[in-house]
């Protein structure tokens, strides 16, 4: 019975639900955990890459974050082919954006034609919704640093701490007890790392499963996105105490 | 005197002599609103942008009260020459683009973003159906303060300190050349547009007489004053 209503993206149930979303919405349970958080001079980016097989190699040096512009960077969740398609028509619209006005677009703007266009699969027949749930972090000159998460219905809302991705909902517990406004993005860096400490399945965290990015403004007043190295990862994960050096001597 | 090429034949004609005719054509768009005077100049806090407001057909003036500055949104200001039903359109399709993006997005367009789309509109247009239309846009934003940007018919963008359109730029640029500092108070910067004005009426053989001063500051774009010597005479009663 209830098959009648998941052949199709665009028809209700009889409860008045979108079966096909909300499956989407599940697929995306289980992709890597990725967390951001907006911070008083910047925003943060943590993301947990599911390693498939040692053997693979992967081309480039994130999987998980990815620069749209200048000033705004975010972090996928889902199925990666259908992000692929999302960032590409992402960077399309703030290139476009720029073309027209000669000034960076702002983030909202950018959210929201993304979302504009995740809406239409979930309306207009025949296709399946993307898969795919978004962090945006970025800042602009009129609302500064942001952090904004879209889900595959095309619904986003402005946030001070989010999670997408598997266990998401805990590490959004964990967000909402832990978060302080005013908090630094050095805190915001240690705090981002300690939740996905928790949530995350493997027992201990390593540099090769995490990418860490960041968005905040350099000295001269330029907007800068830096992709942690490996390195960098490792030091500060046994700075914050949230991997488990034992392993090794052990 | 200027006259537009009126296309009587629909039927395609052979390519060489289409392009004749938009090589015409486009040497006629230089001449469309020469007889027009637009100039403006940014001052210390404020810009000042006037225009005469005759409305020439041919050797006839029709009317010497037609207001070439539209207020663009609330701190913008557009003045504009050329043909005037280009201009109206055209003035009028950035107006209403301009508020449709704050509606949308609940943040207004700086004075830069309204110059940049205006000059990318202008130039779509070029090599399909151009507009003739030259534009000085005036605007004050929070962040970089007052602003003058110079769009000419076939998109051509300058951010100026002063500028100026048609056969009255003679004047009006060599006086503001002349008198122009950057840093001037109203009173000067009203002084100098009266210069330029008086100049405009005793040297130029088409001069129009009356003319029309806006101001955008702080406080928003404003009508500041108008300058006439003749005023319409009403219809005598029957």
């Amino acid at each position: 019975m209830s098959r009648r209503y998941d052949s199709r993206t665009t028809i209700f149930s009889p409860e008045g639900r979108l079966y096909q979303v909300e499956y989407a919405m599940e697929a995306i349970g289980n992709a890597g955990t990725a967390i951001g958080i907006l911070s008083k001079d910047g925003v943060v980016l943590v993301g947990e890459k599911k390693v498939t097989s040692k053997l693979l190699q992967t081309s480039t040096s994130t999987e998980k974050m990815y620069k749209i512009d200048d000033h705004v960077a975010c972090a996928v969740a889902g199925i990666m082919s259908d992000a692929n398609i999302l960032i590409n028509t992402a960077r399309v619209q703030a290139q476009r954006y720029t073309l027209a006005y000669q000034e960076p677009m702002p983030v909202e703007q950018l959210v929201q034609s993304l979302c504009d266009t995740k809406q239409g699969y979930t309306q207009f027949g025949g296709l399946r919704p993307f898969g795919v749930s978004f962090l945006f972090a970025g800042w602009d000159k009129n609302y500064g640093f942001q952090l904004y998460m879209s889900d595959p219905s095309g619904n986003y809302g402005g946030w001070k701490a989010a999670a997408i991705g598997a266990n998401n909902q805990a590490a959004q517990s964990i967000l909402k007890q832990d978060y302080k406004d005013e908090i630094t993005r050095e805190e915001a860096v240690q705090l981002a790392l300690k939740v996905l400490s928790k949530t995350m399945d493997s027992t201990s965290l390593t540099s090769e499963k995490l990418e860490l990015a960041e968005v905040f403004l350099s000295p001269s007043g330029k907007v800068k996105y830096q992709v942690c190295a490996p390195e960098t990862l490792t030091k500060l994960l046994v700075k914050h105490g949230v991997t488990q050096p034992a392993t090794e001597t052990a | 005197m200027p006259f537009r090429v009126v296309l009587l034949v629909t039927k395609r004609e052979p390519k060489r002599r289409r392009k004749k005719e938009r090589e015409e054509e486009e040497e006629n768009l230089s001449e469309v609103g020469k007889m027009e005077c637009v100039f403006g100049l940014v001052g210390n806090g404020f810009a000042i942008v006037v225009a005469d407001t005759s409305a020439v057909h041919s050797i006839l003036v029709h009317k010497s009260n037609e207001d070439k500055i539209m207020l663009l949104d609330s701190h913008k200001l557009i003045a504009a020459s050329g043909e005037p039903g280009d201009r109206v359109q055209f003035t009028e399709y950035i107006q209403k683009n301009v508020a449709l993006y704050q509606f949308r997005n609940g943040i207004p367009l700086t004075t830069a973003a309204a110059a940049n789309f205006t000059r990318g509109e202008l130039a779509t247009a070029l090599r399909k159906n151009p507009y003739s239309v030259n534009i000085l846009l005036a605007g004050y934003d929070k962040e970089t303060g007052p602003s003058l940007y110079y769009i000419d018919y076939i998109a051509t963008l300058h951010k100026l300190e002063k500028g100026a359109f048609g056969y009255g730029s003679y004047f009006s640029l060599s006086l503001m050349d002349r008198h122009f500092h950057s840093g001037m108070s109203v009173e000067e910067a009203v002084d100098l547009v009266d210069k330029c004005i008086m100049e405009i009426r005793s040297r130029l053989v088409v001069a129009p007489p009356n003319f029309v001063i806006k101001i955008v500051d702080k406080d928003g774009a404003r009508e500041y004053a108008w300058r006439q010597s003749v005023n319409d005479t009403p219809a005598p009663p029957a």
